[in-house]
């Protein structure tokens, strides 16, 4: 046996790092986004307009049941090879910071609407890309969940990419504030297409495919795309900002201080 | 008891969907497959319609009783993704119904989403009228699954149940 293997705690017997890979290519999924539902949760009630209050949340809900689906399988597959008792619920509401493996971009604060809305096109635009690539996964569970989101994510992307044209090419203060936007979330790009350990999805290859997508959407905003700028990473081994504490202590103080809590 | 697929078909299409309750489940086409296990036990295997559809598991609870009440001990209720629901899974009678309820039905698959920038789902006939000059006001309705469209005859807005 290799010494380096990772051992079940309760039956002795190795996890083999197949099965390690895939649980952590899961929750990598599953915590990206939860953390970009459970923010865009935060416009609730703080929407600019009626219509686009619902359609952010209406995002989020999308967001939230994805994560679901992930979980839900990433439990399955945890509880099969490590003897343990994990829910979605346990998975979302239990773990630290450190254990979370999602995007950096998703746990920054909303900003404004143009924050918002440019954050939602950055990352839908990449994660219609990734389940495109998982829809075709030979992991069953897996593909058949991306095929279910990507419908989803398309819609995200379409509403999204109007937005950032809508404002860059709209106000001096809408377009001023979309530049703003860019100049805050540019720098968070570049860790979509860095691999994890654990990525069955080459990401490093989606790159250009994306850039063409938001170059095109830039052009007709009439905003520049950043030249070769400094980039973030970490997220997708859990290395975060200072602000996913703040979120996880909000989202998960009810299950800590009341274990097992109902509605 | 008569314990006949028709027999539960029958039971389930008197459970409705509890956000659009001129749907039962049936219409909607989210009943996979029936799989009698035993005399009085039952596994019904159903679909979402969407990943976050907050009425899926009102809906598996509303199965449940359905069944138990006409005398089933064990109901078992699974969910599969595969392969995944799309809105022409919607029963013609279910569109219909749709329909008379203010709600215009998806049209079918070879209209979806288009992908271009500001095009709309185009011709969505209004329910009160049954005019199609209409547009779109917000691609995200009451629900996920629904987008707010307004007709420009007779004014109304109205919800449009999404292609997916
Ligand atoms: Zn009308």
């Amino acid at each position: 046996m290799k010494t380096n293997q990772p051992i079940n705690q309760s039956t002795g017997s190795p996890i083999t790092l197949l099965t390690n890979q895939l649980i952590n290519q899961t929750l990598h999924l599953a915590d990206t986004a939860l953390i970009l539902g459970q923010r865009n949760g935060e416009w609730c009630a703080h929407g600019p307009i009626l219509e686009q209050d619902i359609a952010i949340t209406n995002i989020t809900l999308d967001l939230i049941g994805q994560a679901r689906n992930f979980y839900q399988y990433a439990a399955t597959l945890i509880n099969a090879s490590e003897n343990k008792n994990e829910t979605e619920d346990s998975l979302a509401y239990l773990r630290n910071e450190r254990e979370f493996k999602n995007l950096l971009i998703c746990e920054l604060p909303n900003g404004d609407w143009a924050q918002t809305v440019l954050r939602q096109f950055l990352f839908s635009a990449y994660q219609e890309l990734v389940l495109e690539k998982l829809k075709n996964s030979s992991n069953e569970q897996l593909a058949a969940i991306a095929a279910k989101s990507l419908k989803e994510t398309q819609y995200h992307v379409k509403w999204s990419s109007e937005w950032v044209i809508r404002l860059g090419d709209g106000t001096t203060e809408s377009r001023d504030r979309m530049i703003k936007a860019i100049d805050t979330l540019w720098m968070y790009t570049g860790e979509f297409f860095i691999p994890a350990n654990y990525e069955l999805t080459e990401v490093h290859l989606l790159k250009e495919t994306w850039f063409q997508k938001v170059r095109s959407i830039f052009e007709e905003a009439t905003l520049a795309v950043p030249e070769n700028t400094f980039m973030q990473s970490g997220g997708k081994s859990g290395i975060h900002s200072e602000h996913l504490g703040f979120i996880l202590a909000e989202m998960q103080i009810l299950q800590r201080t009341y274990p097992g809590a109902e509605w | 008891m008569i314990n006949t697929k028709e027999n539960i078909r029958s039971l389930l299409r008197q459970v409705c969907d509890p956000e659009i309750p001129v749907l039962t489940i049936m219409d909607l086409g989210i009943v996979r497959e029936i799989i009698c296990t035993n005399d009085d036990a039952v596994e019904i295997i159903i679909t979402p319609t969407y990943s976050g559809c907050p009425a899926m598991d009102a809906i598996a609870f509303d199965i449940k009783m359905k069944l138990m009440e006409a005398g089933f001990k064990q109901v078992k209720i699974t969910y599969t993704l595969t392969p995944a629901w799309t809105t022409d899974w919607m029963s013609e009678e279910g569109k219909n119904k749709l329909k008379k309820y203010g709600i215009a039905p998806p049209q079918n698959i070879s209209s979806r989403l288009n992908k271009l920038l500001f095009e709309e789902e185009k011709n969505i006939e209004c329910p009160q009228c049954h005019s199609t000059n209409t547009k779109l006001l917000s691609q995200f309705g009451s629900t996920a699954c629904k987008a707010l469209y307004q007709c420009m005859d007779c004014k109304e807005p109205f919800d449009y149940f999404k292609c997916h």
